[in-house]
């Protein structure tokens, strides 16, 4: 059961007071969107054996939404931050980097 | 004979003699005895019956790893099956009985298994069981059924209860053997809080049987020494019959503490599930001797060579007067050694190595007792009891060179350590090839979440068998756990520990080595599920390479014991059939826990009223006084109807219908979903939300509205009310608001978060009320307060008012197509809002009515209902609700989807009205229409009735269903079978059945 940290109220909690939401940063494909485009919004996820990053919501805490990028392998998380970015922020790049210096961030 | 002997046996209390039954018989055991001890005591060596050939079995083990010994423990309100005989102790009026035999365990019918053995091969029930397929049904299953499972499940509810504990720590320590000592002792004294506990109920793990010398004094003083410090500090918690029992990520750990299981009454929880968070984990928790596979290895009398004296040491038990010791390794020679010492006889110890130099092998010849090397058993004399075992070369094919009469044979093959909870949360192993053993490896333990090892196994758990290493690897595992969890640890030395040195032990995985499918289909590996030597064989001939194939195919490992004793002997036995070296045929996946735990622990306090919290309405108690025939609604409790005296339910439901209909009816809808979405953008926000457009609804008024998922299909629904310029109440069904409240704040806060939205679900800070009939609005009118009447609030409309002195919140709609109204009071007010509408309502005939009119009297108006009419793959347009889909929006959720191909067809399912050709006739809910046939040649199935009733109102049978390309079918007679000679035939008709042009609701 992991341990998760929400980026919002700072609380370190069990998992199970969390409810984990699926692949983080995907794009939302609307109205005038391709099938493709929008096939692959709804249904193509990427299912990485290392860096992964996550939505999460601190579901009995604060109900806030966040991101986590964590390890899929080795389940160590690099870093919690805000769901309310489409970038990977700075300092999370940074922290997987010093743990896997051949990870780089997709384009 | 196995029997007590004369002195000895350091954990029993010999002036308290204590009464127990086994089987029905009354015997007598001491204070500190097991029950196994105390059977071996009364001379009760077959203990019970294998699963599959019924073979006598006996006691094997002394502990956790005891595959025969399982018993039914206790009785009535308090039975429990497989429970092992090796960890119950002993308690007055212990009542105990063995398993898997019938009549008695002394003469059991379905040991002509055993004779048919050759026709229970591995993988059998894959094999025998395929045909004909009739045969399955009428022969095979019942006669697997009656034969499956070991112990009886308890007929009557358990009388024990149970609880869950927290705990929070630094380090903790599982086992508290001389390694787990040492290591908490290390880590307590660098300032880390330490957890240690042990499984039993001692500690001193093999210090208690084995006693070494430690820093020039014996083991017992150093335990005592090691036991009253750890004792004395304030960051040191002890627990004993506590077992770690599963290893999960990020240093989350549960514990099994056995709390009662000793004592005869408990004035106490049972069992405690312990839920540990560490920082570290020590897993201190030893090695188990692993069994020698020859024919024969089953016959009770054969035991493990370290449990035999466990017994004469801790129980002052000896399994019997004569015993042959085999082994390929020193440690045995400890047996040897101990039962000489006890005044018993060792015929023969039998070493399948060449050559026995080392020191135990000499103390042993000085005390008289006859070696032979290179030799082993080749087959065990007995059924119910050894009497004799056949001496052969270990190189050999088997010939018997001697026949050694004896009553017991103490066996070991090395030691395996504990790897399991190291290996749980995806700690890897490395093989040993000169102990013969998988042991942890240190570089690739399980991670936490920083990365980094947060399991350290020490002493004998990481293969240190020697307890002079195993004591520098204790204290330096102790010092890093204090370190790793920020604490500095103390320096210098180990202890110093002397012990005999051990000569290397020599890998025998089958004995003799040239044994034949004549002495293999005798040798078991595992003795629960009954798994030879000859099955692991035929499986690797068969072509199950993979060590998790041949597992499922032999049973090998699936019991209840998990393999513990018959594992490594397995896939060495498997990987010498397929000529690949062990390692390369690994291992199969540890998972939790490492000894079955109870049921009631698992649940804790969770049972019963508080197994699952009930939400009830302000109105629940007097709809409890009042007749109310509850049906369950999410976590809601709602009447399904109020029962009067002498009614059965139909009767009830019916008189509410027609009451409603003709007078005025009381609705508690508390329950529905009341979500307050507020801000500048909340109007933008909810067309986003909603499939209509709820931007242009009007302040004051209320409108239905539709929500979808991304994929198009219908999830929720409810009235929307604009409350405000910029505010809107949303109604969502009783089982989706919090689900939908969820919903509209993940998009919220992870799509559109420059969005200005407030969203607070209010759902039960209201009491809400459908007065519903053609006299609401009298009822509502005698209460006074707020003009209901046509001109003031018209249909779907909203005022926010009050009525008999409430704060009323007044929406004028309907689910039922009566003139109705929906009013929310302050939570706090609903009981006195009730009692004011029952008394205004009298002289109206008002009568409360409950779920099942309502289901009733909406479908009667085709109103669908989510979760009857939808199944998450419906749309909207699916139920003729186009109306509801904005065409003018550029984007709502679910917009996309329904431009796909697949969601525009014209043969999608859609809703239809059902009229059955005899009226009285209800469709069963859920049945199919067919048309056709499929490419089965079976039926073809065209869709299915999703609600059905019979209409009082109409006096007739209505149903609604999905239907392919129903909206084409209106007229069509449809074939229902519901039965294999009955078929009911209904015509597609429209589902609103009555009232069509919605006269009565807008009067």
């Amino acid at each position: 059961m992991l341990k998760l940290t929400c980026p919002n109220c700072g609380v370190t909690g069990e998992e199970t007071e969390f409810h984990p939401g699926g692949e983080a940063h995907l794009k939302r494909f609307g109205p005038g969107s391709s099938d493709d485009e929008f096939r692959d919004y709804l249904f193509q996820r990427v299912n990485p054996r290392g860096v992964h990053f996550e939505r999460w919501r601190h579901q009995y805490g604060c109900g806030k939404w966040f991101h986590a990028a964590r390890c899929t392998q080795t389940l160590e998380v690099f870093g919690t931050y805000t769901a309310q970015t489409s970038e990977i922020p700075q300092n999370i790049i940074d922290a997987i980097k010093s743990r896997r210096p051949d990870w780089e961030p997709e384009a | 004979m196995s029997t007590r002997l004369k002195s000895g046996g350091r954990l029993i209390d010999r002036s308290r003699k204590i009464g127990f039954t086994f089987n029905g018989k009354r015997l007598q055991g001491y204070e500190g005895d097991s029950l196994a001890a105390a059977l071996l005591a009364n001379d009760q060596v077959l203990m019970g019956r294998s699963f599959k050939y019924h073979r006598p079995r006996g006691v094997v083990a002394s502990g956790v790893e005891e595959p025969n010994a399982l018993m039914g423990i206790g009785k009535d309100h308090r039975f429990e099956p497989n429970q092992r005989a090796t960890l119950q102790e002993l308690y007055d009026g212990l009542v105990s009985e063995s398993q898997n035999h019938w009549p008695t365990l002394d003469a059991d019918i379905g040991a002509v298994n055993m004779l048919m053995s050759r026709f229970f091969p591995a993988g059998f029930y894959y094999k025998t069981f395929m045909a004909p397929r009739a045969a399955w049904k009428h022969l095979f299953e019942p006669v697997i059924r009656k034969a499956a499972g070991l112990g009886k499940a308890p007929e009557v509810a358990d009388a024990d209860r149970y609880e869950y504990f927290y705990a929070y720590t630094d380090v903790l320590v599982i086992g508290a053997g001389m390694a787990g000592l040492k290591a908490a002792r290390e880590a307590a004294e660098a300032g880390a809080r330490v957890l240690l506990i042990e499984q039993t109920a001692h500690i001193g793990g093999r210090l208690l049987t084995d006693p070494v010398e430690i820093d020039g004094q014996s083991s017992d003083a150093w335990l005592e020494a090691e036991r009253a410090a750890l004792a004395a500090m304030d960051n040191v918690t002890i627990r004993t019959r506590m077992m770690g029992a599963g290893v999960y990520d990020h240093g989350y750990i549960t514990a099994y503490e056995r709390v009662a299981d000793h004592v005869a009454a408990p004035d106490a929880p049972r069992h405690r599930l312990w839920r540990i968070r560490a920082d570290r984990v020590i897993t201190a928790t030893g090695a188990i001797e692993r069994p020698l596979s020859f024919a024969g290895n089953d016959v009770p009398g054969v035991m493990l060579a370290a449990a035999v004296r466990d017994y004469v040491a801790l129980w002052g038990v000896s399994p019997g007067d004569r015993t042959v010791i085999v082994t390929n390794n020193d440690d045995a020679y400890r047996t040897a050694i101990a039962l000489k010492q006890a005044g018993l006889e060792v015929p023969v110890i039998l070493d399948a190595r060449p050559a026995a130099i080392g020191a135990l092998p000499r103390q042993a010849r000085e005390l008289g007792i006859r070696v032979e090397v290179g030799k082993g058993i080749a087959s065990v004399k007995g059924g119910k009891r050894v009497k004799a075992v056949e001496i052969c070369a270990q190189a050999g094919e088997g010939s018997t060179l001697e026949t050694v009469e004896c009553d017991a044979v103490a066996m070991s093959g090395g030691w395996s350590p504990v790897v399991h909870l190291w290996s749980h949360c995806g700690g890897k192993l490395r093989w040993d090839d000169a102990m013969a053993h998988f042991a942890p490896d240190a570089d690739r333990p399980p991670t936490g979440h920083d990365g980094q090892g947060f399991v350290i196994a020490a002493g004998s758990a990481m293969g240190h068998l020697n307890a002079a290493a195993a004591m520098e690897d204790a204290q330096a595992a102790g010092r890093r756990a204090a370190a790793e969890a920020g604490f500095t640890p103390s320096e210098g030395a180990a202890p110093s520990v002397n012990v005999e040195d051990e000569e290397p032990l020599e890998a025998v995985w089958m004995m003799p080595a040239g044994a034949g499918p004549k002495l293999r289909a005798k040798a078991f590996l595992d003795y629960q599920n009954d798994v030879k030597v000859a099955d692991v064989h035929l499986a690797a001939q068969e072509g199950f390479e993979s060590v998790e194939h041949t597992k499922r195919y032999t049973t090998l490992g699936m019991a209840t014991d998990q393999g513990k004793l018959s594992n490594i002997n397995g896939l060495a036995v498997l990987a010498d059939s397929l000529g690949a070296p062990i390692p390369a045929v690994g291992t199969t996946t540890f998972r939790p826990p490492y000894v079955p735990i109870s049921m009631g622990s698992i649940a804790g306090e969770a049972r019963g009223a508080i197994f699952k919290p009930l939400r009830k309405t302000p109105m629940d108690a007097w709809h409890d006084a009042n007749g109310a025939h509850w049906e369950p609604v999410s976590d809601w409790r709602r009447p399904y109807t109020f029962l009067r005296s002498g009614e059965s339910v139909e009767q009830a439901v019916t008189r509410e219908i027609k009451n409603t209909r003709t007078n005025v009816g009381l609705l508690d809808a508390s329950t529905l979903g009341k979500i307050l979405v507020k801000g500048p953008d909340a109007g933008k926000f909810l067309d986003l939300i909603y499939t209509n457009m709820m931007s242009t609804l009007k302040v004051g008024r209320c409108r239905y509205g539709l929500m979808c998922t991304e994929n198009g299909f219908l999830f929720d629904d409810g009235v929307v009310v604009r409350t405000g310029e910029d505010e809107f109440l949303c109604h969502t069904t009783s089982g989706g608001s919090d689900g939908v409240h969820a919903w509209m704040e993940e998009w919220l806060q992870t799509e559109w978060w420059d969005m200005q939205v407030y969203t607070a679900n209010v759902t039960e800070q209201f009491a809400q009320v459908a007065v519903v009939g053609p006299k609401a609005r009298h009822v509502l009118e005698a209460l006074g307060g707020t003009d209901v009447s046509k001109e003031a609030l018209s249909f779907m409309g909203f005022i926010d008012g009050e009525l008999g002195g409430i704060p009323a919140r007044i929406h004028r709609i309907s689910f039922s197509g009566e003139l109705s109204y929906e009013i929310a009071v302050p939570a706090s007010y609903g009981q006195a809002f009730w009692d004011a509408l029952m008394k205004a309502g009298e002289p109206h005939g008002i009568m409360p009515y409950g779920t099942e009119a309502l289901h009733v009297m909406r479908a009667e108006k085709g109103f669908i209902m989510i979760g009857d009419e939808t199944d998450g793959t419906v749309t909207p347009h699916d139920l003729a609700l186009s109306w509801a889909v904005s065409k003018k929006k550029e984007d709502f959720i679910g917009k996309r989807a329904m431009e796909r191909a697949d969601l525009t067809r014209d043969n999608r399912k859609q809703l239809v009205g059902l009229a059955t050709e005899d009226p009285a006739t209800v469709l069963p809910d859920g049945a199919h229409a067919v048309e056709g046939k499929n490419v089965y040649g079976d039926p073809h199935t065209i869709g299915h009735v999703t609600s059905t009733y019979f209409s009082p109102t109409l006096e007739r049978s209505i149903a609604m269903a999905l239907i392919e390309g129903g909206s084409q079918r209106m007229g069509q007679t449809l074939s229902f079978p519901v039965s294999a000679d009955k078929t009911i035939k209904a015509t597609v008709v429209d589902p609103v059945f009555f009232d069509k042009d919605g006269e009565r609701q807008n009067v």
